[in-house]
């Protein structure tokens, strides 16, 4: 089985340096690149099927070809990697920074060149201290060697290309939030249309993409779409970072091909449930996705199978609830985030997700009514997409809204008996 | 125009609107918060959703914020469908969650959006049941109270304060339902169009601070059309009153003027009419002191001065057209002067030749609409302030017309200045100090004002070399007239601006001649002279004498009577010359309103009506004639200036004394007297104008204690006044109809109680009111006719050694005379100071704030010295209109000296 993206990680965590990382084969896709035109370079990721990983799945190709190219686009043009990272039980890009920092520049320079654009930023996530000073190392070397800055690799283009620390808010990961950010404004959302492709960082053409999308565009550059294809086990292309969090017995984070069922994820990587605790549900990909159980465990997870199980593949990183933690409680601990998170631009979102909190609380403390199950349910309604500015708010409507579905018992056994049945032991 | 469908029903929309305009528009209600018709759309309240439909076979629908949604042909729109009804009394529920329902005490009530949106949405019970999140309001100042708890996060105060006004001191703080919209700290809000937060909040965050001093309810208010009196440029208000005094001003919407937007001294400089220093009778100087006495005997006074002959007048800036002649009649044209500095008087006299001559003046949405600007020697903001908030829209235009072009639509506010991010249109600010408008400049120019005017001559002269050359230029100069010629040449629609700033006929002139120049290249050019006063240009068009003749005439003794017409000659003249004019004549008759240097003198003073008791009409900077109508009924003998002289004319059995019944008699004898002015007949319609055959009511239909609110002196309800000078009574009873722009007394609709309701009366949304905006235009040069070049560069500025140049410095607060009698305005007027520039401080061996000699010849005074960087060498600035040397006319060569 093949690991492009991680083959090069030291198993004893330090990152690997570029002297290392060029022994083991880096920078070969981006030289091969340097001699490829931009159109070329997009043909080639639009034919490998990659998928945005940062949650949402839009083709990455396809992103790339609504950038302006030639003497008459506006200049100058960008490209942002999103290593904001702030989707709870999400942990994968650091995996891929802190490891790897050199994969995701090269993935940057390569998409820098399909794009024409002349500088970068890596938006990073304030916590990740550890990634941000790997990726200052990395860049330093990565300039030292001509890689970065004027006329890389020779090839009469520029690449400037720079680390920014995020001052650390989950809005910041939000594609035109972070822009926003990045520019020194409130990390409020943007309307699209016009998109960042077409007016973004400070007003001129942009792409925003994830890590460990970035992370593979070496690989296809180099090994080319076809096998990129092969990798997968599914209609979408590659392999994909998935994780697994709560009381699992291996926690971790795999990179397998994508489209590795669920069961398989959860029984053979992460080790199956821990002794003395039943499972009875998951967030596969993040806190802003629904809730599966039981009955989803055959789902493949790419991006088409999930959507059909009426979930999102999201970040591929799961949540994994037992059955000696309290659905309510877990629900309210993640609408506590996501009210606590809400930028404060639409309606729906600051006001529902306060609401939702508040009465969640209530709910988990013995204080709810039926009433209150039916006002969950309106704000999820609310917050539906559309309904919303951006997409925070229907990410956070969508484990609450699964767990009313899925555990609407749990909810009603707490109003009832108005007390947390978890809490004060069964 | 194209086609669209909502429920069912089609309707003709502009496709250049967003759905929410479109269905506004059509008088259709649909809610919303966010989305302001001057300001665009951002689409975060989520309150205007509708359901679009792909097709007539989708019957889902999706909902869509009507305010982000471009029109597109034959779309099929419903605001009725129940799931987005619900969804929008949703809205309402998420918007009211912390709100204190507090509207029986808060100062919003009975015109509060939110209220108006609420009962519209149909949301009624609120069920939220936990803790309402609290703030700590701020002290802003003394024009507007904060109260923090009814804000529902709708973004408005801050789009307009920091993105439309450009204010930097307030913003938005901490996220989620928590955001605060405040300062960083207590303080006074710096902005010197803040005001507009009252109109612009749609809750009761930010209300008026001078209004709660007498609050007063909006239908108890009773109100009509009026023209902001503290500068030339006209905005249109309305004014309330509740027992005889005045409570507020408000914005009255005229898409040529000032559109949605007040200044704050226009909105709060009201209070004057309220001042203690009001004359409220007659008097007459008995012993030394004025006493009161009573009408009858003040107009027989009157009237024997005026047949003993030998009678001057001196008439206003700040008097309607109707009272500068009908003093001028009572005195004869040879004796009419105008009651400003002769300096003054020849700058207004060639600024109205330039605009005759053309271009013509442009309105203010006209240089909104301007892709470049050259504003050259002009203090935009402290002379005519609402000028510099158009101006700040006018440097967007690039990007607007670029953001088009990229199928950004106009009205997508935040992506526009997304595009757009720091950048601006070309504007070009030459004065001889730093202005407010600099931070959105492309380029400044620093200098004394015939270098400002050389720097305009040499730019008139890249444009078109049949204008005179700028001999001995040095070469940055030259360099910079370049750019802004260039600039200027590149623009569509170029605009210069300029006015009496810097006091110097030259650098009108010089901007005539720039203004010249690219309209003979055939650019539709927008020029515009900013004046001091609200009626400076229509004084300026009744062809006063100067008033230094006035001192001449009364030397020869030929003004045994002097009749000063509402105006504070200390203020246009040196006291020395003010003295000898008032002691050369035996009888001075003063016609004010308030107390002052010039009434004190008098030995007849008559009361008359400020802009809120009286009727009249006055023509703006840009040549449009307005008619303002009184309020309320003046108190007691107080009365129109022109209603007591046509009294006095009316004794002497003067012809036009007999025949001057009411206002429409004297707008027709001033129509018939200037044909320049005859079209002023139709700034409004005449008093016998009649909807259904009833008057236009100034009281709204809810006006309350109408039969018991004099009960205390009598318990029978008096008949209400009479008002035979316009088509507006003093009741509540007439015609729901809407009338004519001119006579709109206040903007209410049924479910639209809040000053929003102007939607309701516009063509289409942000457009002219139906029926055409207020005013005429009186100043249109025949198209084509290519005026010639003014030919007058001056030589360059050369310092002098012992003595500066000083110029006038305008504030807009406090540099105005009517406002500085506001209490509130008072508060934010500087102090007086004298002004030099660092080096020039430094030579004098002087430090900020030391105690300097200012020796003018009219006078001198010791002040505070303020060391303004900006200022260039050789020139010291003196604020206009405040301190001991108000009256001296400024620029003047003087002395300044360290005080030992
Ligand atoms: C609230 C919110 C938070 C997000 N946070 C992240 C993040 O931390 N990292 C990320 O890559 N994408 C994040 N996204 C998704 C981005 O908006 C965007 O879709 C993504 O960066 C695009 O990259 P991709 O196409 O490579 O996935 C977030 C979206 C939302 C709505
Ligand atoms: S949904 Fe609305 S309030 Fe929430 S984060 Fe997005 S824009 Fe901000
Ligand atoms: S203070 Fe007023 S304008 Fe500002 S956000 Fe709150 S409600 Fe809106
Ligand atoms: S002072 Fe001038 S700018 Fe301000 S409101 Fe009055 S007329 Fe308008
Ligand atoms: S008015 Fe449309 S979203 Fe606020």
């Amino acid at each position: 089985m093949e690991t492009p993206l991680t083959a090069k990680i030291r198993p004893d965590g330090e990152m690997i340096d570029l002297a290392a990382y060029e022994r083991a084969g880096g920078y070969q896709a981006a030289r091969k690149a340097m001699q490829m035109a931009p159109q070329e370079i997009i043909e080639e990721v639009k034919k490998s099927n990659l998928r945005g990983r940062g949650g949402a799945g839009f083709p990455t190709g396809q992103k790339w070809s609504f950038v302006p190219l030639g003497a008459d686009a506006p200049r100058p043009k960008y490209l942002v990697a999103n290593g904001d990272e702030m989707e709870p039980g999400t942990f994968k890009d650091r995996v891929l920074l802190e490891g790897d920092p050199h994969e995701v520049i090269e993935g940057m320079i390569i998409a820098a060149r399909a794009i024409e654009a002349e500088r970068g930023y890596i938006f990073l996530r304030g916590e990740y201290t550890d990634a941000g000073q790997r990726i200052g190392r990395a860049l330093h070397e990565a300039k030292e060697k001509g890689y970065l800055g004027k006329n890389i690799f020779g090839s009469g283009t520029d690449f400037d290309l720079r680390l920014h620390m995020s001052g650390g808010r989950y809005m910041c990961g939000e594609e035109t939030g972070l822009l926003n950010a990045l520019e020194g404004k409130r990390a409020n959302p943007r309307a699209k249309p016009p998109f960042p492709q077409v007016s973004g960082l400070f007003g001129k053409p942009t792409i925003v993409q994830n890590i460990e999308t970035l992370c593979n565009v070496p690989h296809i550059i180099e090994k080319g779409a076809e096998w990129f294809q092969k990798l997968s086990l599914t209609g979408d292309g590659g392999t994909k970072l998935y994780g697994a969090s709560g009381k699992v017995k291996k926690p971790g984070c795999w990179e397998l091909p994508m489209g590795t069922p669920l069961r398989e994820l959860l029984e053979k990587y992460a080790g199956g449930m821990q002794d003395g605790v039943q499972f009875r549900g998951l967030l596969p990909g993040g806190a802003s996705t629904d809730f599966l159980t039981t009955e989803h465990l055959d789902v493949p997870m790419d991006f088409t199978s999930v959507a059909k199980a009426g979930s999102r593949l999201g970040t591929g990183t799961m949540i994994i609830l037992d059955d000696k933690t309290c659905p309510v409680g877990m629900v309210h601990n993640l609408e506590h985030f996501f009210a606590q998170e809400s930028c404060g631009w639409c309606t729906p979102c600051w006001s529902g997700l306060h609401w939702a909190e508040e009465i969640l609380w209530a709910i988990e403390t013995g204080r709810g009514t039926p009433a209150d199950l039916e006002r969950l349910e309106y704000i999820c309604k609310m917050t539906a997409p559309g309904n919303t500015f951006c997409a925070l708010a229907p990410g956070a409507a969508e484990p609450l809204q699964s767990a009313l579905k899925y555990f609407r018992e749990d909810f009603e056994r707490h109003i009832r008996e108005k007390r947390c049945p978890w809490r004060d032991g069964q | 125009m194209s086609k669209i469908f909502v429920d069912k029903k089609a309707y003709e929309v502009n496709p250049k609107q967003n759905l929410l305009e479109a269905c506004l528009g059509h008088g259709l209600d649909l809610p919303y918060f966010c989305w302001h018709p001057a300001m665009g759309s951002v689409g975060a309240c989520r309150q205007c959703a509708v359901k679009v439909y792909r097709d007539e076979n989708d019957t889902r629908g999706r909902i869509v914020m009507a305010c982000m949604t471009p029109i597109t042909e034959n779309m099929l729109v419903s605001i009725q469908d129940p799931e987005v009804k619900d969804f929008r009394a949703g809205i309402i529920e998420g918007l009211m969650m912390s709100h204190p329902h507090d509207c029986p005490v808060c100062d919003e009530g009975g015109e509060c959006h939110l209220q108006d949106m609420t009962v519209m949405s149909g949301h009624n019970y609120r069920r939220y049941e936990f803790r309402k999140r609290t703030f700590r309001n701020q002290y802003l100042g003394p024009l507007l109270n904060h109260e923090m708890n009814r804000c529902i996060q709708c973004y408005r105060c801050t789009r307009f304060y920091n993105e439309y006004a450009g204010g930097k001191d307030f913003g938005p703080q901490v996220l989620r339902n928590l955001v605060y919209f405040g300062r960083a700290e207590d303080g006074v809000l710096e902005n010197e169009f803040s005001g507009n937060l009252v109109e612009v909040c749609p809750t009761g965050v930010f209300t008026d601070k001078t209004l709660k001093q007498h609050y007063t309810r909006k239908w108890d208010l009773q109100m009509a059309p009026t023209v902001c009196a503290h500068c030339a440029l006209g905005c249109n208000t309305t004014a309330g009153e509740r027992y005889g005094t005045l409570r507020r001003i408000v914005n009255r919407y005229n898409s040529q003027v000032n559109g949605y937007f007040l200044c704050d001294r226009g909105r709060f400089g009201y209070e004057h009419v309220n001042s203690a220093r009001r004359i409220r009778s007659a008097r007459a100087r008995r012993d030394g002191q004025l006493a009161d006495i009573p009408k009858a005997e003040a107009l027989d006074r009157f009237s024997s001065f005026a047949a003993a002959g030998k009678m001057i007048g001196i008439g206003s800036p700040r008097s309607s057209l109707e009272a500068n002649f009908a003093l001028r009649a009572l005195v004869g044209p040879e004796n009419f002067y105008a009651g400003i500095s002769d300096a003054a008087h020849r700058l207004l006299g060639e600024m109205l030749a330039i605009l005759r001559q053309g271009p013509a003046p442009a309105s203010l949405l006209q240089i909104e609409h301007a892709d470049a600007a050259l504003v050259l020697g002009e203090d935009v903001t402290n002379v005519a302030p609402r000028m510099a908030l158009t101006l700040r829209q006018t440097v967007r235009q690039v990007w607007l017309d670029k953001a088009e072009k990229m199928r950004i639509p106009r009205w997508q506010d935040h992506a526009v200045r997304e595009l757009a991010q720091k950048d601006h249109g070309p504007l070009f600010v030459a004065s001889p100090y730093a202005t407010r408008l600099d931070d959105v400049a492309t380029e400044t120019h620093r200098a004394a004002p015939d270098d400002i005017a050389r720097l305009g001559f040499a730019v008139a002269h890249i444009l078109d070399s049949a204008s005179p050359e700028v001999p001995g230029l040095p070469e940055p100069v030259r360099a910079q007239a370049e750019r802004i010629a260039k600039a200027l040449q590149e623009a569509a629609r170029p605009a210069v601006v300029s006015g009496v700033s810097t006091g110097s006929v030259a650098v009108v002139r010089a901007a005539a001649d720039v203004a010249r120049a690219l309209a003979k290249a055939g650019k539709p050019v927008a020029f515009a002279l900013a004046m001091e006063e609200m009626n400076s240009l229509g004084l300026a068009m009744m062809e006063p004498k100067p008033l230094g003749e006035a001192l001449e005439a009364a030397r020869r003794g030929d003004a045994q009577t002097v009749v000063v017409l509402e105006n504070d000659l200390y203020r246009r003249a040196p006291a020395e010359t003010v003295d000898a004019l008032i002691g050369a004549a035996a009888h001075v008759v003063v016609l004010d309103s308030l107390e002052g240097r010039t009434t004190e003198k008098a030995e007849l003073l008559l009361p008359s009506t400020p802009f809120a008791e009286a009727d009249g009409t006055v023509v703006s900077s840009e040549g449009r004639a307005q008619r303002f109508f009184r309020v309320y009924p003046p108190p007691g003998d107080i009365q129109d200036a022109w209603r007591w002289l046509a009294d006095v004319l009316g004794l002497l059995t003067r012809p036009e004394g007999l025949s001057w019944k009411n206002l429409d008699d004297l707008v027709e004898a001033v129509a018939r007297t200037f044909p320049a002015l005859e079209r002023i007949r139709d700034a409004a319609p005449r008093a016998s104008f009649r909807i259904a055959g009833a008057k236009i009511p100034r009281q709204p239909h809810r006006y309350s204690g109408r039969t018991s609110m004099l009960a205390n002196i009598a318990v029978s309800e008096p008949k209400p006044p009479e008002d035979p000078d316009s088509a507006l009574s003093f009741t509540m009873e007439g015609a729901p109809v809407e009338p004519p722009a001119a006579l709109q007394p206040f903007f209410w609709t049924g479910g639209w109680n809040s000053i929003q309701s102007v939607n309701k009366f516009q063509e289409e949304i942000a457009g002219p009111l139906r029926g055409g905006d207020a005013g005429v235009r009186l100043i249109e040069p025949a198209a084509g006719s290519a005026p010639g070049y003014l030919n007058t560069v001056p030589a360059a500025f050369t310092p002098r050694s012992a003595e500066w140049l000083v110029v006038a410095r305008h504030h807009i607060f406090g540099s105005e005379e009517l406002s500085a009698n506001a209490p509130a305005i008072a508060e934010l007027s500087p102090k007086p100071y004298v002004a030099l520039g660092a080096e020039d401080a430094a030579s004098l061996g002087a430090a900020e704030g030391a105690a300097v000699e200012v020796k003018l010849e009219g006078g001198s005074a010791r002040l505070p010295l303020r060391i303004e960087s900006g200022l260039p060498r050789g020139v010291a600035a003196l604020p206009a209109g405040l301190g001991p040397l108000d009256g001296i006319t400024l620029p003047i060569w003087g002395r300044i000296e360290l005080t030992r």
